[in-house]
């Protein structure tokens, strides 16, 4: 049952109503509630401490110890309570699980003490909530580790849902993880980031003379080398852009962003150089564009996650930075006009105007000293001493700023990244375990068939139900009775709901294969030889069309696995077309006429219901336990 | 005034200095954003408490006793603390009983239904006076609150879409894996069945009076709206 909602059931039970008018059958009965109780105190002594709490707070969770029947074992009839022989420090933390909702770890409790309570009392670690579970986890890896236990779980790969081809194209640009072709485009891409830059660089490297003039740059050596390559790595990245443009989900939010615009801008000078090539005029600043092709480099920062976050830290330091700027320019502005005054009698001075000066005062206060600029008055070199020293403060307080930032960022995207790691087992798991719940409805309508069977068959026997359920449940299991009642539809398991699909569809199937295989009097084969690619149109044929032509391409056969393996009828009746896809399979199986006892089909039954004849209870109640043996073969 | 050769140096000092400030221009006028897209806020979700009126008056109010209120809303209280449910836990809670098929769309529905004043969220005194009449109330009052279920728009009439929203999304509810296995129209036929119940004079929609009459002429309706009568 849903956890922790069970105190909501009344509510769902009542909103029931809304399907009463819709509904054309009668509603089935209510469980009675045999033993009603009033809300009641208990008390709960775990080792000598006493802890009281509701019956239904306890109740909220009844597929663990203290919700469920199991604590009664633990009922002391002398003193009214119940007794648990366990830690009461860690019980503290699993009863305000039971209050809250919330599981917390104490960070004091070793790691395997606290999992086998929580074994002890029948809750998931997994419910542990988010502010204890990373520690949790964390805790519990370190464990494993000391103790050399390498329990590697495997995660199964999440079945996303059929994405579209766009959709596709867009986690194989945004995660190169996903797919190897996105591997492969990743590194291409990159690749050509890495030779467009580098070939930026050699352009400029003098290459040697021709003979009868001077030295020549390579750019102008092997010009058309170069231009080709520059080419082709333009052409890679106006693929690039286009297809990142076309996969986009947003495409109005995708040229906004800012690697959008690097892109553009760095494929921007080269289409503006074919065009203007021919404009004398304005060939001088088409040389200056080719700085841009320098906004290339800034591509990498797809690949490099740490360039990503150097970029976001100066940018959430923009503050700080500005402070720098303001704090160093007033100070520039000062130190230059009062070295520009103070050396302005001095003769053959280098400070000739105030702006002039500003060399001379950045290079000082940064300590860089180039000493092209020197003051040779002695109140100059008062100032530019003054200058010095205080350069060093002001560019030396914002800086720790910026640093703590980055460190703070840096870390948080590794956290970050580590949880989305382990976000994903967690998730997993606690989907296994709700898929529990949704079966344990199947189940019980199994054992409710189970029993009707058994009475019919005549052995007296009451309640031989595996395990009583509780209240709660068999409210919730009336209903979902109640809504299959009134949409007239039963609630079955997907193998079973599979073998129904077959059945429908090849019922009508005409059989060209010797008699020993159709069916015998109240069993179905649902094996069939490959059929022609034409569409037989089936009259009672519940399924879509591609369903349909699945079918058709690929025939399989439901082989019930047993103790004994005998091939010799199976070859002769099966008659199929090629055996080797059989053989692999067929070793340890044997292949039988009477494949699936499945209840009678549809089409063959006008009521909506059927039920399986009673006279065969047997395969009935063997096939939860044997549906694990089916294999399913296909036979091309 | 400039030196020999500055010239080329300069022009790329103003192209660079244009680009930029062009940039920054866009930026602030929204058309491009230089922002980060990894940051996102977080919604600030104001936690609205609210505190229902007093017992005796909610006692007073509906048709359950005191001991009953008390249980009912400590499982309130218990999902929600802050005092009212938005339509997302009420989905949710209500998701995890049909764990088969997608509760969603009835959740809203239902939603829509209890939240008489339409504010878009549910107080307890509305989760308990719309219980009240669920499980207490007479045939009567249990049928009207069901047409205003069905009344979508609420106008006071129901007519086929409507009800076809309803049926579909119960059907919803069941989900994929059911026997036999279900089709596109069942939810039409179904819906077809209901009309030709309801409908008395013909006109294509059910207004109030005959979907009373025509449930209470059916025993299985009459007698399965008595069903949740001990739930508490």
């Amino acid at each position: 049952m849903a956890a922790g909602v069970a105190a909501w059931l009344p509510f769902a039970r009542a909103a029931a109503i809304g399907w009463m008018p819709v509904a054309n059958c009668p509603m089935p009965l209510a469980p009675a509630d045999k033993n009603k109780r009033q809300d009641e105190l208990i008390i709960l002594n775990v080792s000598g401490r006493r802890f009281q709490t509701w019956r239904t707070t306890l109740e909220r969770y009844p597929d663990t110890l203290l919700g469920s029947t199991e604590k009664e074992f633990f009922f002391n009839e002398d003193t009214k309570e119940y007794f648990f022989d366990r830690d009461p420090e860690v019980f503290r933390c699993v009863l305000n699980f039971y209050r809250t909702g919330k599981l917390h770890y104490p960070r004091y409790e070793c790691i395997s003490a606290y999992d086998d309570e929580l074994a002890f009392y029948g809750i998931l670690p997994e419910i542990i909530g988010d502010c204890c579970y990373e520690e949790y986890k964390d805790r519990k890896r370190e464990n494993a580790e000391r103790l050399m236990d390498d329990n590697d779980s495997e995660n199964n790969q999440e079945s996303m849902p059929s994405l579209s081809f766009r959709q596709t194209m867009w986690r194989a640009f945004e995660n190169p993880h996903t797919s190897t072709l996105a591997l492969v485009f990743y590194y291409v891409t990159g690749f050509f980031i890495a030779v467009s830059v580098i070939t930026n660089v050699v352009e400029t490297v003098p290459c040697g003379t021709v003979p009868g003039s001077k030295e020549l740059p390579c750019g102008e050596r092997y010009s058309v080398a170069f231009f080709c390559l520059d080419t082709a790595c333009v052409m890679i990245f106006t693929v690039e852009y286009l297809l990142r443009l076309f996969a986009a989900p947003s495409r109005y939010r995708f040229i906004r962003s800012v690697m959008s615009i690097i892109d553009v801008v760095a494929i921007m000078p080269y289409y503006i150089g074919l065009v203007m090539t021919n404009n004398e005029d304005v060939s001088g600043a088409f040389v200056t564009l080719r700085v841009f092709r320098v906004f290339r480099i800034f591509k990498f920062s797809r690949h490099s996650q740490g360039l990503r976050i150097l970029g976001y830290t100066l940018k959430s330091c923009a503050s700080e930075l500005g402070f720098l700027l303001f704090s160093l320019t007033m100070a520039i502005i000062i130190f230059a006009t009062v070295m520009f005054y103070a050396e302005k009698g001095s003769s053959a001075s280098k400070f000739t105007s105030i702006p002039a000066s500003f060399w001379y005062t950045i290079v000082t206060m940064t300590t860089l000293g180039y000493g092209d600029m020197v003051p040779k008055t002695i109140a100059g070199k008062i100032f530019g001493s003054i200058c010095s020293l205080s350069g060093v403060l002001v560019i030396a307080l914002p800086v720790p700023v910026i640093v703590s930032n980055f460190s703070r960022i840096y870390h948080q995207n590794q956290r970050a990244d580590k949880r989305r790691a382990q976000k994903k087992a967690r998730l997993a798991r606690i989907r296994v375990a709700k898929t529990g719940s949704s079966n344990a409805y199947l189940h019980s309508k199994r054992n409710g068939l189970l029993n009707e069977a058994l009475e019919l068959a005549g052995t007296p026997e009451e309640e031989h139900m595996g395990k009583t359920t509780s209240l709660i449940e068999s409210q919730h299991h009336h209903l979902l009775h109640c809504l299959e009642k009134t949409t007239n539809h039963e609630f079955i398991d997907e193998q079973m709901f599979e073998q129904n699909c077959l059945e429908s569809s090849m019922q009508n199937y005409p059989s060209t294969r010797s008699p020993s295989l159709s069916s015998h009097p109240g069993l179905t084969t649902t094996c069939c030889s490959r059929r022609s690619k034409k569409t037989t149109h089936l009259p009672n044929s519940n399924l879509p069309a591609t369903r349909l032509r699945s079918m058709q391409e690929l025939s399989t056969i439901h082989i019930q696995g047993s103790e004994q393996p005998s091939l010799t009828t199976s070859r002769s009746s099966l008659n199929l077309k090629a055996d080797d896809g059989l053989r692999p399979n067929c070793k340890t199986s044997q292949i039988t006429t009477a494949i699936i006892s499945i209840p009678t089909p549809p089409a063959l039954t006008p009521e909506g219901e059927s039920r399986p004849p009673p006279a065969s209870p047997g395969p009935n109640t063997n096939i939860p336990s044997i549906a694990s043996n089916v294999v399913k073969v296909s036979a091309l | 005034m400039w030196a020999e050769g500055e010239s080329e140096g300069l022009q790329t000092l103003g192209i660079v200095v244009v680009v930029c400030s062009s940039l920054k221009l866009l930026h602030y006028l929204g058309l491009i954003d230089l922002s980060d897209d990894k940051i996102e806020d977080e919604l600030e979700m104001t936690m609205v408490c609210h505190r229902p009126e007093g017992l005796e008056q909610l006692e007073a109010q509906t048709n359950f006793t005191k001991r009953e209120l008390q249980v009912l809303y400590r499982g309130f209280k218990n999902e929600c603390p802050s005092g009212v449910v938005n339509e997302e836990t009420f989905k949710q809670i209500y998701a995890q009983f049909f764990p088969h098929g997608d509760a969603s769309t009835y959740a809203h529905y239902l939603f829509n239904a209890f939240d008489t004043t339409q504010t878009g969220s549910v107080k307890f005194e509305d989760f308990v006076t719309a219980l009240s009449i669920l499980l207490r109330g007479t045939v009567h009052e249990k049928l009207r609150w069901t047409f205003n279920l069905y009344d979508i728009n609420k106008d006071g009439y129901i007519n086929k879409e409507e009800m076809m929203d309803i049926v579909k999304a119960i059907y919803d509810m069941m989900g994929k894996y059911t026997y036999p296995v279900l089709k596109e129209d069942t939810p039409r036929q179904h819906v077809d069945v209901f009309f030709q119940k309801m409908d008395k004079n013909k006109d294509g929609i059910v207004t109030l009076d005959e979907f009373l009459e025509s449930c209470q002429e059916d025993d299985n309706i009459v007698r399965s709206l008595q069903l949740f009568q001990n739930v508490m």
